[in-house]
């Protein structure tokens, strides 16, 4: 096995890491006093190539693949986790376009989105409920030649942002009567509702959508009619998950460094307080779910990269990063003290921007029965 | 068509210098476990150089002496958009100073044979000499200008080039070919595309020895340094807390007198 990163991923991560602390610490303050995600940035972040990174080069991306995709949003996210959770989401919709959709459609939706000309995302929640995805209501009735989409979607990443939306609506009866549609913003019947206030990731906008008798045209089926449910799975499966495992990483990346730093500068007994054995412990927790999040998550992008199905893969990884930044955010905060609750000191945010990871993308619970199920099999 | 030649050196990323140490011995910066960057100023070098080529045509090659692990920063300076690279490497070379440094650098650039500009950092966060562009002019028989803030080509291949004194600017009009070394001032380097990382992969580094360049041997490594380290030493930096009491106006006076007098400088 080797675990060395070659020199393009190492060159690509301190690249992105320039960018991130050049680019989005400035706007930081901003994007937690307003919840909204800094659009200006999207240009450039096309233009860098992190927005095509799972792109095929015929349709404008790099094509470098799924763990250059984590190295690059473990990086925003080390120094602003909203920025990679909207990017995951964007990148969902350029999967769903690559894996799903035809030669036209390719060619329509995916350069624009790898240039950061126009923003995606993948709706997939109904007020019903995420993991529920089979009980989905939210209506798609075939009248000539379009669909008439009725409903509402909530919970939805870049909601308020993406020119247009990859939404899951019910065709038919049961799991296989869902179909993927393909609406732009503009279409009649058609538009973003309340914004949601976050606790965390602020900078990532989340928010309703709504759909009264909005006609979709037929062209813009994505995939086959009653290949929703396949297409919302493997989206989550294969881009979401791991996206919002590297949301996590980038998290725990940040609450290592912040943890060490106040860590080696705060003063106790006349000495730094990293001499004391009780910060240590809670120093070695954090370095530890920090590494072995990074394995689970690479592990997960080596997988996709070569092709290998890694469902339960994929599940652990998003599972145990999210719950691991939570829980080494938490540390940090208790070394750092009473500073820690004061919102100068960045740990506060981390845990609120953990916290947040922890439903997104599929719940740690739904998570967890993907692994309790590929385990229960394994010695039948 | 411009031939440009940018001397790019690596050097130790500044966030990492907490970990750098002084070897008492040798007389040198440990430096392992330390990632290299290219040197700041050199890369400002590097993207007046590509801002050059992209107005007038032509080739960017970096040129850097350093060991062989340093490839990975000369990948990084093709990523930006050098044409090629030329790293000189050989441990005949370890220990040279900035005149044994420059002399090697220009045989180089004498090997390479067609240039119109060679750009360099106005100076290397690791050394800091500012030696090496003026003795590799001096070396190549051509001009000099240092704290170099601004370049623009104008017609019949002459160029304007700004330069930093104390109190402002000369405005110098100058013939290629040239040595050019740039302050911080004259640009933002762009950053590094996920595109070209990967062209940068297609594009060759070539490694020349003491050999290639049939170097003059007492002229080169430690022996051929002329400037020998003395010692070094890790300056201890002292810090001293003292309250002042008393009304704000007394301690504002009593600080005001102190400071006049240096004493906290």
């Amino acid at each position: 096995m080797d675990f060395k990163l070659t020199e393009r991923e190492e060159l690509l991560r301190k690249t992105v890491r320039e960018f991130a602390e050049k680019e989005i610490t400035p706007r930081m303050d901003a994007m937690e006093e307003t919840g909204e995600f800094p659009i200006e940035l999207l240009k450039k972040m096309g233009d860098m190539g992190i927005l095509g990174v799972i792109t095929p080069p015929e349709y404008g991306g790099t094509g470098m693949g799924n763990l250059a995709r984590i190295i690059a949003l473990e990086e925003l996210g080390r120094v602003c986790p909203a920025i990679p959770m909207a990017l995951q989401v964007h990148h969902m919709a350029t999967h769903a376009f690559s894996k799903f959709g035809n030669d036209e459609q390719k060619k329509k939706y995916l350069p624009p989105l790898a240039k950061g000309e126009t923003m995606g995302a993948v709706a997939v929640t109904d007020p019903s409920g995420g993991s529920d995805v089979a009980g989905i209501k939210t209506s798609a009735k075939l009248d000539g030649d379009h669909y008439i989409l009725n409903g509402r979607k909530c919970f939805i990443t870049n909601s308020h942002f993406s020119d247009f939306w990859v939404v899951i609506a019910r065709t038919g009866e049961g799991g296989r009567g869902l179909s993927a549609f393909i609406v732009e913003k503009g279409f009649p019947g058609a538009k973003p509702g309340r914004k949601e206030n976050k606790v965390g990731l602020r900078g990532a906008n989340t928010g309703e959508l709504v759909f009264q008798n909005c006609p979709v045209p037929k062209t813009n089926l994505l995939g086959h009619e009653g290949e929703g449910m396949n297409i919302a799975i493997s989206n989550i499966v294969e881009t979401g998950r791991p996206g919002m495992a590297s949301v996590a990483l980038g998290i725990l990346n940040a609450v290592l460094e912040q943890a060490v730093k106040f860590a080696n500068e705060r003063s106790l007994y006349g000495k730094p307080i990293a001499g004391l054995q009780a910060i240590q412990w809670h120093i070695a927790d954090i370095y530890a779910d920090l590494e072995i999040s990074r394995l689970l998550v690479y592990r997960v992008g080596w997988m996709r990269d070569n092709n290998i199905r890694c469902d339960t893969e994929s599940a652990l990884a998003k599972q145990f990063a999210c719950e691991a930044a939570r829980r080494a955010a938490e540390k940090a905060i208790e070394i750092h003290g009473s500073y820690g609750i004061m919102k100068e000191y960045p740990v506060q945010r981390l845990l609120r921007d953990a916290l947040v990871t922890i439903p997104a993308g599929g719940t740690g619970e739904i998570a967890k029965l993907v692994m309790a199920r590929h385990a229960l099999g394994m010695f039948k | 068509m411009m031939h440009i030649i940018v001397c790019l050196k690596p050097v130790p990323d500044p966030k990492h210098w907490s970990r750098l140490g002084l070897d008492p011995d040798t007389k040198t910066l440990i430096r392992e476990g330390i990632p290299n960057v290219i040197n700041p100023l050199d890369r400002k070098a590097l993207e007046a150089a590509l801002q050059l080529r992209e107005e007038e045509g032509g080739e960017v090659i970096t040129i850097s002496m350093a060991p062989r692990s340093a490839m990975p920063t000369l990948r990084e300076g093709l990523a930006m958009g050098a044409n090629r690279s030329i790293l000189l490497s050989d441990p005949a070379f370890a220990g040279s100073d900035a005149l044994a440094t420059s002399y090697i650098m220009a045989t180089a650039i004498k090997k390479l044979g067609l240039y119109d500009l060679i750009l360099c950092g106005d100076q290397t966060l690791d050394g800091g000499t500012s030696l090496v562009s003026a003795q590799i002019a001096e070396f190549l028989d051509i001009p000099n200008l240092m704290h170099v803030s601004a370049i623009e080509a104008k017609k019949s291949r002459v160029f304007h080039v700004r330069s930093q004194i104390e109190h402002g600017y000369m405005l110098v009009e100058i013939k290629p070919p040239m040595v050019l070394s740039v302050v911080k001032e004259i640009n933002e380097p762009r950053y590094i595309t996920f595109m070209n990382i990967l062209e940068a992969e297609k594009k060759e580094i070539q490694i020349w020895s003491s050999q290639d360049l049939s170097l003059d041997e007492p002229w080169v490594g430690l022996k051929g340094s002329p400037s020998q380290m003395a010692d070094v030493f890790m300056p201890e930096v002292k810090r001293a807390r003292e309250i002042l009491l008393g009304d704000p106006s007394e301690m504002t006076r009593t600080l005001a007198e102190r400071l006049h007098r240096s004493e906290y400088c």
